[in-house]
């Protein structure tokens, strides 16, 4: 069969049954309570009193299939050949045998060089995208800038005293696959699109003026050929045309910045799902190691361990104490670009007379 | 090593506790001349600070979406890293793997790729990189002979991701894992073939402290709930009390509750359940003493997305309940996506993810083309505006004179093809009712 004669087999998604622990899958739907029991290690109970041991592991997410296998070997050894991986991109090795935690740990941190950590109030894996490493649209990369942060934060994640969990993203662009965490990195564009009218050419241009969220990108002829302009006036740098047409370069080396977000969080516990709002902006964009948003992530990391109480995320303990304390704490300036413009600017307002001394 | 060009700057980044990405991939280059090359050229973009990526599309025969094209802008310097894809593999739910599975993985990586894996893909994929323009057609199809699926780019379905849910959690209230699969199954037209104005996600939480990020990060997510009573055990409550104190409760599990609709007295737990809003913050901290109640299925929401064009949204509330147990409910679910795909693929805009479209036509709209009736859990408050086209009043007037009193439609005067309101007719009004 040649490769061209494929078509789709429709096999669907793998069956999870195959796969999971054998503890697991004699107690599906069966389990009764869990413990921390310390931090990386988690211990459930099912109703019929078996127990199953979680270690997580950090990962860099990317892995090479040497890498892969030096842990499907450790997984061999101790978890009857079952592991699963987290959302967070943290792998985690499954086991019966509580006497076996300990050396599986070992193992984990000699030799396959992974820290166990990040389960409860810790600071889990960045969750990150692909960025220069092979992305089409990124202003920096992730892996790296995850790599800086996780090794200035590292403290946090092997241990679990935090007030409440923190989770950390990071997106290479403004179109922030990274999402929302307690703490967002994201890369910010400062000028219109650089025409390349050649590329241009070989677009779709209804598309390209269509998806332009504040229609700054007209229709036009140049040299005698369709092409489009842009309204300067009125773009406000987020890239999506760029992501739909290459010849419209939103990038800018010499003057891109990161800026930090920080109170976003998805669990609809107590307040309930929150945007992340702007902290700082204006970071340089500084490979290989990103010095400086390191330190703005540590300044608010630190604010918060001060500050919060028990149970409060990142953007419930600013919403206890105030963006007035925020700012102080951080030492990050509050500017009028903090003040939204853009759709339901109105509905951030503080509309009360509502003030902290 | 003859692969490896020089790298200082990425070389800082093999220093520091965190696992390094550099160091396993320069370990990878020794067999893989590629990875050597793929180093070197993200090594010219930390210097330059500019990306060296071209995105397009490939297709593997018969399917439209599930590899991700990549070419170097700078081919001429890495030639090896010239067509450089990647293939996403859909996931087992719940992110659940045998060795065995990796393994397998692993060969085909190494065989048809660069031998670089990734667990997992932002939308919840395995990411396979490194296959040239060749080489991904013998890996879909070495991946394909194996039973792996791949899919989900471009207007297509994402590949769905899903919490642990009851392989390992006592707080899920319904089968993350098997409707997951389910849902794939069911929908895999949908996502290998791009048909979409833009890409449609699913994400399932089996509780609402929403482990797979659905509410941020999903079109439709699907949160576990319950609509009894919270399981109280009042004796593993007194144990809990008295491994922390009384004030502990107070102020870690009374006071944080939403809706304050949990009371300590005597030393018992009290609930009013009526107001439990299911948000779990109680159950997350007594876990061994309070549980979700057995009458249990799932919160549907829809229209998050990420900040592209139009700023960050989330899922807002679309149905407050529904059983998610046997597979007349499963097929239920089926009916609800179709209708709403129906609906949004027929009319959104090219590019415009459900969200987006619901912010443009009205909620009230979505609901009416969707099928669904309105409901005050789907709002924190009513409108506060008072501009509305209620279908009962506003019926246009043919002939132009104000008239004295309101114009309401009179379905035995004026017939009904001239209401614009759905069966029930007069009763039924509050939606606007322009597109």
């Amino acid at each position: 069969m040649t490769a061209n004669q494929q078509a789709p087999r429709d096999n669907g998604a793998p069956d999870f049954r195959k796969y999971l622990h054998p503890a697991m899958a004699r107690n599906y739907g069966r389990w009764l309570d869990h413990e921390n029991i310390k931090p990386g290690v988690y211990k459930h109970i099912s109703e019929d009193g078996e127990e199953l041991f979680t270690v997580r592991a950090g990962s860099p997410r990317m892995l090479s299939v040497h890498a892969v296998r030096r842990i499907c070997d450790v997984a061999d050894r101790y978890c009857e050949g079952h592991l699963r991986f987290t959302t967070r991109n943290n792998i985690e090795f499954l086991l019966t045998k509580e006497e076996d935690v300990d050396p599986l740990i070992k193992e984990i941190e000699s030799i396959l060089g992974l820290p166990v950590g990040g389960t409860g109030r810790s600071i889990s894996n960045i969750l990150h995208t692909q960025g220069w490493l092979h992305c089409n649209l990124p202003g920096t990369d992730a892996s790296g800038a995850v790599k800086s942060i996780m090794d200035v934060l590292y403290e946090e994640f092997i241990s679990d005293d935090l007030p409440q969990r923190l989770k950390i993203s990071s997106s290479c662009c403004q179109i922030n696959c990274g999402a929302h965490g307690d703490i967002a990195v994201i890369l910010q564009h400062h000028h219109p699109p650089k025409l390349d009218h050649q590329r241009i050419a070989s677009c779709e241009l209804p598309k390209v003026v269509g998806i332009c969220p504040v229609a700054a990108i007209r229709p036009a002829r140049k040299d005698g050929k369709d092409t489009v302009e842009v309204v300067e006036e009125k773009c406000m740098y987020c890239g999506a045309c760029h992501g739909q047409c290459a010849g419209l370069e939103i990038r800018d080396a010499d003057t891109d910045t990161l800026a930090i977000w920080v109170g976003g969080k998805s669990a609809n516990t107590r307040s309930g799902p929150a945007f992340m709002k702007l902290a700082t902006f204006g970071l340089s964009n500084n490979p290989p190691r990103w010095p400086e948003v390191s330190d703005a992530v540590r300044k608010i990391v630190d604010a918060y361990k001060e500050s919060a109480r028990q149970y409060e995320r990142v953007g419930e303990w600013i919403e206890r104490v105030g963006w007035k304390h925020f700012f102080e704490a951080t030492g990050f300036e509050f500017t009028k670009y903090h003040i939204d413009s853009y759709r339901f600017a109105r509905t951030s307002f503080n509309i009360s007379a509502q003030a902290r001394r | 090593m003859a692969n490896l060009p020089d790298t200082p700057l990425l070389d800082e980044l093999e220093q520091g506790p965190w696992p390094s990405f550099v160091a396993d991939l320069k370990s990878l280059a020794a067999s893989k001349a590629a990875v050597g090359q793929l180093l070197g050229q993200l090594e010219k973009s930390y210097r330059d600070r500019c990306n060296y990526w071209t995105g397009t599309v490939l297709n593997l025969r018969g399917y439209g979406g599930g590899v991700l094209a990549r070419y170097s802008d700078v081919r001429g310097e890495f030639p090896k890293v010239a067509q450089f894809h990647t293939v996403r593999v859909i996931e087992p739910s719940g992110y659940v793997y045998s060795t065995e599975a990796l393994r397998e993985l692993c060969d085909i990586s190494e065989k048809h790729s660069a031998g670089i894996l990734q667990f997992h893909g932002m939308t919840g994929d395995v990411l396979m990189l490194g296959s040239d323009n060749e080489s991904t057609h013998a890996a879909g199809e070495a991946l394909m002979s194996k039973g792996w699926d791949i899919g989900g780019s471009g207007g297509a379905m994402r590949t769905i991701s899903c919490c642990i849910g009851p392989a390992r959690c006592e707080m899920t209230c319904y089968d993350t894992l098997g409707l997951s699969k389910f849902l794939t199954d069911t929908f895999i037209g949908e996502l290998h073939r791009p048909e979409f104005p833009y890409k449609f996600k699913f994400k399932l939480s089996g509780c609402a402290n929403d482990c797979a990020s659905s509410m941020m990060r999903s079109d439709l997510p699907l949160i576990g709930t319950w609509r009894d009573d919270i399981k109280v055990d009042q004796e593993a409550v007194a144990r809990f009390i008295e491994q922390n104190g009384e004030e502990f409760v107070i102020d870690n599990v009374v006071t944080r509750c939403p809706t304050r609709c949990i009371s300590l007295s005597g030393g018992k737990i009290d609930i009013d359940d009526d107001n439990c809003v299911h948000c779990m913050h109680c159950i997350n901290i007594m876990h061994s003493a309070l549980r979700p109640g057995d009458d249990r299925g799932v919160t549907i929401l829809i229209g998050g997305k990420r900040s592209l064009k139009i700023g960050d949204m989330f899922s807002s509330l679309l149905v407050p309940f529904m059983k998610m147990d046997s597979s007349e409910d499963w097929d239920a679910l089926i009916a609800l996506v179709r209708r709403i795909w129906d609906f949004w693929t027929e009319h959104a805009l090219e590019h415009e993810r459900v969200g987006e479209f619901i912010d443009r036509i009205s909620m009230a709209s979505f609901l009416d083309g969707a099928g669904l009736e309105p409901d005050p859990q789907m709002v924190r408050q009513p409108r506060t505006n008072s501009y509305i086209k209620f279908e009962k009043y506003s019926t246009p007037r043919m002939y132009g004179e104000p008239q004295k009193k309101p114009n309401v439609v009179d379905r035995e005067v004026i017939g009904p093809e001239t209401s614009t309101s759905k069966e029930s007719g007069l009763e039924d009004s509050g939606a606007e009712g322009e597109l």
